[in-house]
C-alpha cells in the first residue's frame, strides 16, 4: 500500500488530503514512481481533452469579453481613435447619449413588463391543463411548442402580414366588430392613449402607455416563446411529489385550495427561473424587433439591444456600441447570477 | 459555486400527471384548443397564403380558406426569386460543421471533467462557468471587429472563409460541455473499473463504452446545436453581405424586400424555410424538449 487519497470534509469544503502509508517490504519507492507518473499521465491526457473547448472558448468568448471592455474605452469609429477613458460610459448614462439611452432602457423594461407577466400566467395556465391526464396530451403539446422551434425571422415575417394594416386578418377581426383599422407594428402612439381618444378623453403624456407597436412585438413575443415556459411547468409539475396531494385530499382541501396551497408555492422554483430567463430573453430581444419594426416607429420598440446594433453597425460607432454591450451584459449578467442564486439554494434545501 | 445547478426534471417525471384531475375533461379541451387555434393560426396562415394567388392574398378582408383555387405554383416561382438553394446548401454545411465541431470538443471536456481526475479542475470549472453565463451580446462587437480583422468574409476569392467566419465561434460552447458531463458523471464506477483492468485507457474507454451508453444525451446537444445555426441570425446578418455565403435566415430576410407586398410569395418563401426545422422537431422531439426540460435554455 503507498498512497491513499481520503476526503476530508473542514467547514464544509472538499480538500483532498493524500496521506502515505509505508509498509510491507516490496519496493515502496517504485510504486510511488509509477504512480506518480500514472497520475501525470492522466494530468497530460486530461489537459489535452480539454484543450480544443478551452481554446475555442478563450479565443472566442474570454479574449472578446475583455476585449469589448477595451474598445469602450476608446473613440472608435470604424478604426481605433483616441483613449477616451470612461468617457463613452459617462457620455451614455449622463451626457450626450443619455436621452436615447435611458429611452431604450425604459422601453425594454415596458417591455418586459408587458410580455414576462402575461407568459408566465398563461404558460401555467396551459401546463396544468396539459397535465391532466387527457386524450392527445401529445398532439397538444407539439402545437403548443412548435412556436417555439420556429425560427424568429420566418414567423416574424407570417405576423408582419397578420398585423398588415390593409391586408392583415387582424384588422378584419377587429373591423367586424366595430374597431380599427389599426396600424399596429406601425403606430407608435401609446395604447392608452389610443383607448383614450376613443372615448374622447385626453390622455396625458405620462400615461399614453407602450405604443401599440410595442405591443404588437410583446404579443408575438408571446406566442414565440410560451412553448418553453410551458416545459419548464410541466417538469416543475412532475417534480411535485403525489403524497401532497393525497394528503391534501384526505384533509379535504378543495380543488383550488389544493392549487393555490400546494401546487402554486411548489412551482415557485420554476415561475422564479422563468421569469429570469424572460427578462434575459427580453434584454437580449433583437431577432424579432429588427424583423417587425426595426426599433421603430418613431424609436418607440427600440430596446437596448437594439440600441446597441443601430449604434455600432448601422452607424459604426464601434466604441459607443462596445460601451452599451458592456452596460446591456453587466444587466444580463445581473438577473443570471441572481437566478443561479436561487437555484442553488433550492437544490440545497430541495 | 462548483457545482452547475440546472433545473432538474426527469423526462419521466413529464409524463406523470400528479396534479388534482380536473372533472370536466371537456372544459380543458375547450380551452386547450381554443388558445391551441390561436398557437397554431398563424402556420395555418402562412400555408394558406402561400397556396393563395397575388389578388386572393391581397383582398381585403383576407379570406380563411383559399378561394380562388391552390397555387402550387407560388412555390416554384418564391423558390426562383432568389438563391434558396444556396442559401440552404451554406445553412446544411454550416450546421453539420458547427454540430460536428461542437461534439467533439465537449465529449472530450466532458469527459476530463466528468471521468478525469488533473490539477486545477475547480479553477477551469469556474472559467467554464463563468463563459456560460456570458451572454453572446458581450462577444458580439469585439468578434466582429476581431474577425473583420482576420478573415474577408465577403471576398470573392476566399469563400471558405465567408464559412469559416460563421463557423469557429460556435465550435465550443459551455452549455453542450455541461449537459454532457451530466451525462457522463452518470457512468457506473464500476464500468471504469472494469476497462482500467482490461487496459482500456481513457479514450478506449470514451470510444467503446461512455458514448455508446450516452447517445440520447448525444442527440440532444447534436439536434440543439443543429437548430443554433438553422436559426443564427445576428451573427451572420452582421458578418455577410453576399448571398453566395449567407444561411437561410439572412436569405429570407433579405426576400422580404424582394417580395414587398407579394405576401403569397413571402408565406411560400416561409413555409420551405420552416418545413425542415419542424420536421426535424417531429422527428427529435423527444430529445429537444429533454435538452430543453433538463438545461433550460432558452434561444
Amino acid at each position: 500500500m503507498t498512497a491513499v487519497v481520503t476526503t476530508v470534509v473542514v467547514d464544509g469544503h472538499r480538500r483532498y488530503h493524500r496521506r502515505t502509508v509505508t509498509g510491507g517490504a516490496i519496493a515502496i519507492t517504485q510504486r510511488a514512481a509509477s504512480r506518480r507518473r500514472r497520475l501525470l499521465i492522466e494530468n497530460v491526457q486530461a489537459y489535452l481533452f480539454l484543450l480544443p473547448a478551452f481554446v475555442v472558448l478563450l479565443v472566442f468568448k474570454i479574449f472578446p469579453a475583455l476585449y469589448a471592455i477595451y474598445i469602450s474605452f476608446f473613440k472608435w469609429d470604424i478604426v481605433q481613435g483616441a483613449f477616451r477613458g470612461i468617457e463613452n460610459y459617462t457620455d451614455i448614462l449622463f451626457g450626450s447619449r443619455a436621452e436615447n439611452w435611458w429611452r431604450s432602457v425604459s422601453t425594454t423594461i415596458t417591455f418586459a413588463v408587458i410580455t414576462v407577466p402575461f407568459e408566465i400566467a398563461l404558460a401555467l395556465v396551459i401546463a396544468y391543463l396539459l397535465f391532466q391526464k387527457i386524450r392527445g396530451r401529445a398532439v397538444y403539446r407539439t402545437i403548443y411548442y412548435l412556436p417555439y422551434i420556429t425560427a424568429t425571422v420566418a414567423a416574424a415575417a407570417v405576423f408582419e402580414y397578420l398585423y398588415h394594416p390593409q391586408y392583415g386578418i387582424l384588422n378584419t377581426i377587429l373591423s367586424s366588430v366595430g374597431l380599427g383599422p389599426l396600424r399596429f407594428l406601425q403606430e407608435p402612439t401609446g395604447i392608452f392613449e389610443m383607448i383614450g381618444n376613443r372615448f374622447g378623453a385626453d390622455v396625458p403624456a405620462w400615461a399614453a402607455g407602450p405604443s401599440l407597436s410595442l405591443v404588437s412585438v410583446a404579443i408575438f413575443s408571446i406566442w414565440h416563446f410560451l412553448g418553453f415556459q410551458i416545459v419548464i411547468f410541466l417538469g416543475g409539475l412532475g417534480n411535485i411529489p403525489v403524497e401532497y396531494y393525497e394528503a391534501a385530499r384526505l384533509d379535504g382541501a378543495n380543488p383550488r385550495q389544493v392549487f393555490t396551497r400546494i401546487t402554486l408555492p411548489l412551482l415557485t422554483p420554476q415561475i422564479f427561473f422563468v421569469f429570469t430567463i424572460a427578462s434575459i430573453g427580453v434584454l437580449r430581444a433583437f431577432n424579432e424587433i429588427f424583423v417587425l419594426t426595426n426599433g421603430g416607429p418613431l424609436d418607440t420598440s427600440r430596446t437596448v439591444s437594439m440600441l446597441v446594433f443601430r449604434t455600432f453597425f448601422q452607424q459604426g460607432q464601434i466604441g459607443f456600441g462596445s460601451a452599451m454591450g458592456v452596460l446591456l451584459t453587466l444587466l444580463i449578467l445581473a438577473f443570471t447570477l441572481v437566478q443561479f442564486r436561487v437555484l442553488e439554494r433550492r437544490v440545497q434545501y430541495g | 459555486m462548483s457545482e452547475v445547478v440546472l433545473p432538474r426534471v426527469s423526462v419521466r417525471a413529464l409524463r406523470r400527471p400528479a396534479v388534482p384531475p380536473i372533472r370536466s375533461s371537456l372544459f380543458v379541451h375547450l380551452v386547450l384548443i381554443a388558445v391551441g387555434g390561436l398557437v397554431a393560426y398563424p402556420f395555418y396562415y402562412m400555408l394558406t397564403t402561400g397556396l393563395k394567388d397575388f389578388f386572393e392574398s391581397i383582398t381585403s378582408p383576407p379570406t380563411i380558406f383559399p378561394t380562388q383555387g391552390l397555387h402550387p405554383e407560388n412555390y416554384i416561382e418564391a423558390w426562383s426569386k432568389a438563391p434558396w438553394a444556396r442559401y440552404f446548401g451554406n445553412t446544411v454545411l454550416i450546421a453539420l460543421l458547427n454540430t460536428a465541431g461542437e461534439l467533439f470538443t465537449a465529449v472530450l471536456a466532458a469527459y476530463a471533467f466528468a471521468l478525469m481526475n488533473f490539477k486545477g479542475k475547480a479553477v477551469l470549472f469556474t472559467v467554464l462557468l463563468a463563459t456560460y453565463m456570458m451572454p453572446a451580446e458581450a462577444t458580439l462587437i469585439p468578434n466582429f471587429v476581431i474577425m473583420t480583422r482576420l478573415f474577408r468574409p465577403n471576398d470573392l476569392d476566399h469563400i471558405a472563409q465567408g464559412y469559416l467566419v460563421q463557423v469557429l465561434p460556435f465550435l465550443a460552447t459551455a452549455f453542450s460541455i455541461f449537459l454532457l458531463r451530466q451525462q457522463f458523471l452518470s457512468v457506473p464506477k464500476e464500468l471504469r473499473d472494469a476497462a482500467v483492468i482490461d487496459g482500456a485507457g481513457h479514450l478506449r474507454f470514451l470510444w467503446s463504452v461512455v458514448l455508446p451508453i450516452s447517445i440520447p444525451a448525444l442527440v440532444t446537444v447534436a439536434i440543439i446545436s443543429f437548430y443554433g445555426s438553422w436559426n443564427a441570425f445576428q451573427w451572420p446578418l452582421i458578418m455577410t453581405s453576399r448571398p453566395d455565403i449567407q444561411p437561410i435566415q439572412v436569405g429570407l430576410n433579405a426576400f422580404r424586400d424582394t417580395a414587398r407586398s407579394q405576401y403569397h410569395l413571402l408565406m411560400a418563401a416561409c413555409s420551405f424555410v420552416v418545413a425542415p426545422i419542424v420536421l426535424l422537431y417531429l422527428v427529435g422531439q423527444r430529445y429537444l424538449v429533454q435538452g430543453v426540460a433538463r438545461t433550460g435554455i432558452r434561444g
